[in-house]
């Protein structure tokens, strides 16, 4: 009985790292999927052999300078930042514990486009110096944010968390107006991109920061999944398992807020992905896994798809964060409504 | 002992004097200030002189402008004020604020509706679009935000309307993105400033003012009964659903209002009604009133401010006031109980 019974347990697992594989294996094949479709499509179309020929290095008239100065960036800043949204999101929520934590709740992403605006508009600095500003500005952030909720009550609060948000972000959203108003003309499109989110624009050279960072970081999100499952039994579960909590914890959320802040950094905040992944990846994994990666090939997808509807579904092109707005919102006011029903505040 | 409940009756606040002195000084320093300080700063001298005399003097038609500028600024500040302390009592909520509940954001997506779709342009058709807008959007975030177990508490108001706030903003955007004539013109509107308005604005926005303040003067003392809890209210003779429909609206419309001629100015009302309460308590027939007066003080000196910061152009005061506003929210975060959030 006893054998028969851990006979279950480990095909039960089995199943469960089957579908986790599958999915991830559908997640990552649909993302290359959409990464060709932003490849070959734009004002013209460009058959597969030639995309092809070109990121062999071949020259083609026309084709070349589409393909690597236009789609290639546009196309690897999609995967690349809507991998980090969308990983670090999962990795706020599970350490959290709660569906609203987001980047954007906790107001990193809203420092983070504050510093670069300010940058961009009043120093005019370099690539390089916008992204170390974001960054920095983004852990500041989350730092003063944590402090001011902590301060505040002896035991941490979720909500002393969002409502610290909320009015930090009411300060770096004011910043980013303002500067808007004082920027030139001809930055305004630039600007755009920092209350929307969009991939517009992106250059080659913006890049290698953010996909650097994520080759490093996204591993070790991934490492330690195991010790973030065991967090979520709780803080006593999971010590008397053998983990170090506020290690895992500290060393788990600088490198989520590191790849959201440098993600930002190039596209802006693009809405809701850091809310949707998370909830999606463990809807279709499901339970009792570690589902960062599917998380951050959720959101990967996510931006991909909406930059590709806000270009070609409508007669003008809208950038990708505004589709992921409009997709994202009314789930947060269902969640809210969820929420409210089951009175969780 | 009827002479005891007389007393009681006309019981003023302990400082209300001193306070409202002290406000209606700050009030006098402020316009002075507002007149004096700017691109040009002018000198007392040239102040009085431009006001008295010579109406032909360069400094005279600055200060034309300057005074109306300071008008404007105080009704908004008024308008802005009351219909924070109303929004707070009839939500029983101290975290109440136009701009937190999304209000200010749902008179912008209409506004911009108005421009691109019926292609209005002046104040006179702003406003409508804007109380619509208001009207709509109160009514919806605070019908998610009560929705569940204990009402409607802050944090679940406060989250109902970042998330409208998220919706709308991200629907106007969309709707601007296409028509760069209005996201020129939307953009300057969107930060919320003073300087823009004209008399013209200013006498379809008093209509308004004068309503609203009516409105929230005449239902105070039931809003005070109110504060003791729906039943007790009922007990002594209140009708509260006629009583909130009748103070969350003229909260509504005084901030829509608001919104339609200066554009979406955050913070004043959660600022001022914050700063009387902890001085005179939470009597709304004192609160209401000293709202009103420390509104106006309060977004005078940031407009005056944001002048000099700003100098030669003008830092707007959208920008000012959020950054003296949120400080108060997160304090307000932090001294809340985890319970009562």
């Amino acid at each position: 009985m006893k054998i028969h019974s851990i006979d279950y347990v480990i095909a039960g697992r089995l199943q469960r790292r089957r579908r986790w594989m599958l999915v991830t294996a559908l997640l990552a094949a649909l993302a290359c999927c959409l990464c060709v479709a932003v490849l070959l499509l734009g004002n013209t179309f460009y058959p597969l052999p030639v995309v092809i020929s070109v990121l062999m290095g071949e020259e083609i008239k026309g084709a070349t300078f589409a393909i690597e100065t236009i789609r290639l960036p546009r196309m690897l800043a999609g995967l690349f930042a809507g991998f980090a949204f969308g990983i670090a999101g999962y990795v706020f929520q599970t350490i959290l514990r709660n569906p609203l934590a987001n980047p954007n709740v906790i107001g990193i992403t809203s420092g983070s486009s504050a510093a670069a605006v300010y940058c961009i508009i009043v120093l005019q600095s370099s690539k390089a110096v916008i992204s170390i500003a974001s960054v920095a500005a983004g852990l500041v952030t989350v730092v003063v944010i944590y402090m001011l909720a902590r301060v505040g009550g002896n035991t941490f609060s979720i909500g002393r968390l969002v409502l610290v948000g909320i009015g930090i972000q009411a300060m770096c959203n004011s910043i980013v107006t303002y500067l808007l108003l004082i920027g030139k003309e001809h930055d305004l499109p630039a600007a755009i991109r920092w209350i929307t989110g969009s991939l517009n624009g992106v250059k080659l050279d913006e890049l290698p920061v953010l996909m650097i960072s994520s080759f490093i970081l996204v591993p070790l999100i991934y490492i330690l999944g195991r010790p973030l499952m065991m967090l979520e039994l709780g803080e006593q579960m999971a010590t008397t398992l053998g983990v170090r909590t506020d290690l895992t914890r500290v060393l788990l959320i600088v490198s989520a807020v590191f790849l959201v802040a440098i993600a930002t950094s190039i596209t802006g905040p693009i809405a809701s992905i850091a809310l949707l992944s998370g909830p999606i990846a463990n809807r279709l994994v499901g339970a009792g896994n570690s589902n960062s990666i599917a998380a951050g090939l959720v959101g990967a997808n996510i931006v991909l798809a909406a930059d590709l509807i806000g270009q070609f579904a409508f007669t003008t092109k809208y950038p990708a964060g505004i589709i992921t707005a409009i997709i994202g919102a009314p789930y947060l006011l269902l969640l809210l409504i969820q929420m409210n029903r089951r009175g969780d505040f | 002992m009827g002479s005891t409940s007389m007393e009681r009756g006309t019981y003023l606040p302990k400082h209300f004097i001193a306070v409202l002195v002290v406000s209606l000084v700050l009030l006098m320093l402020c316009i002075l200030a507002s007149i004096m300080f700017g691109a040009r700063p002018l000198s007392l001298q040239e102040v009085i002189e431009g006001l008295m005399q010579n109406p032909d003097s360069s400094a005279a038609s600055i200060i034309q402008k300057r005074v109306l500028r300071t008008i404007f600024c105080l009704c908004c500040g008024i308008a802005l004020g009351i219909s924070g302390a109303l929004m707070q009592s009839v939500t029983r909520n101290p975290i109440a604020d136009p701009s937190i509940l999304g209000v200010n954001t749902g008179a912008a997506l209409f506004v911009v509706c108005g421009m691109v779709f019926f292609q209005i342009s002046t104040a006179n058709q702003y406003i409508w679009f804007a109380l619509a807008g208001s009207v709509i959007t109160s009514v919806f975030v605070f019908g998610i935000g009560s929705m569940g177990r204990g009402g409607a508490t802050p944090l679940k108001l406060v989250l109902a309307g970042a998330a409208t706030t998220a919706a709308l903003s991200s629907l106007t955007t969309a709707i601007m993105i296409p028509r760069s004539y209005v996201m020129d013109q939307f953009r300057f509107w969107q930060v919320g400033s003073v300087g823009a308005g004209t008399w013209n604005s200013l006498t379809t926005f008093i209509p308004f003012l004068v309503v609203g303040v009516i409105v929230a003067l005449i239902s105070a003392p039931a809003l005070n009964a109110l504060a003791l809890g729906d039943e007790v209210a009922t007990g002594l003779g209140v009708k509260t659903g006629l009583l909130r429909f009748f103070a969350a609206f003229a909260g509504v419309i005084l901030c829509g209002a608001t919104t339609a001629v200066a554009g979406p100015i955050g913070f004043i009302g959660l600022l001022a009604t914050h700063v009387i309460r902890l001085i005179v308590g939470s009597d709304q027939r004192w609160l209401i009133p000293l709202s009103a007066i420390s509104g106006a003080v309060i977004l005078t000196i940031s407009d005056v401010l944001g002048r000099i910061i700003g100098r030669p152009g003008e830092l707007e005061v959208g920008v000012l006031t959020a950054f003296i506003g949120a400080p108060i929210l997160i304090i307000l975060a932090m001294k809340a109980k985890v319970r009562s959030l």
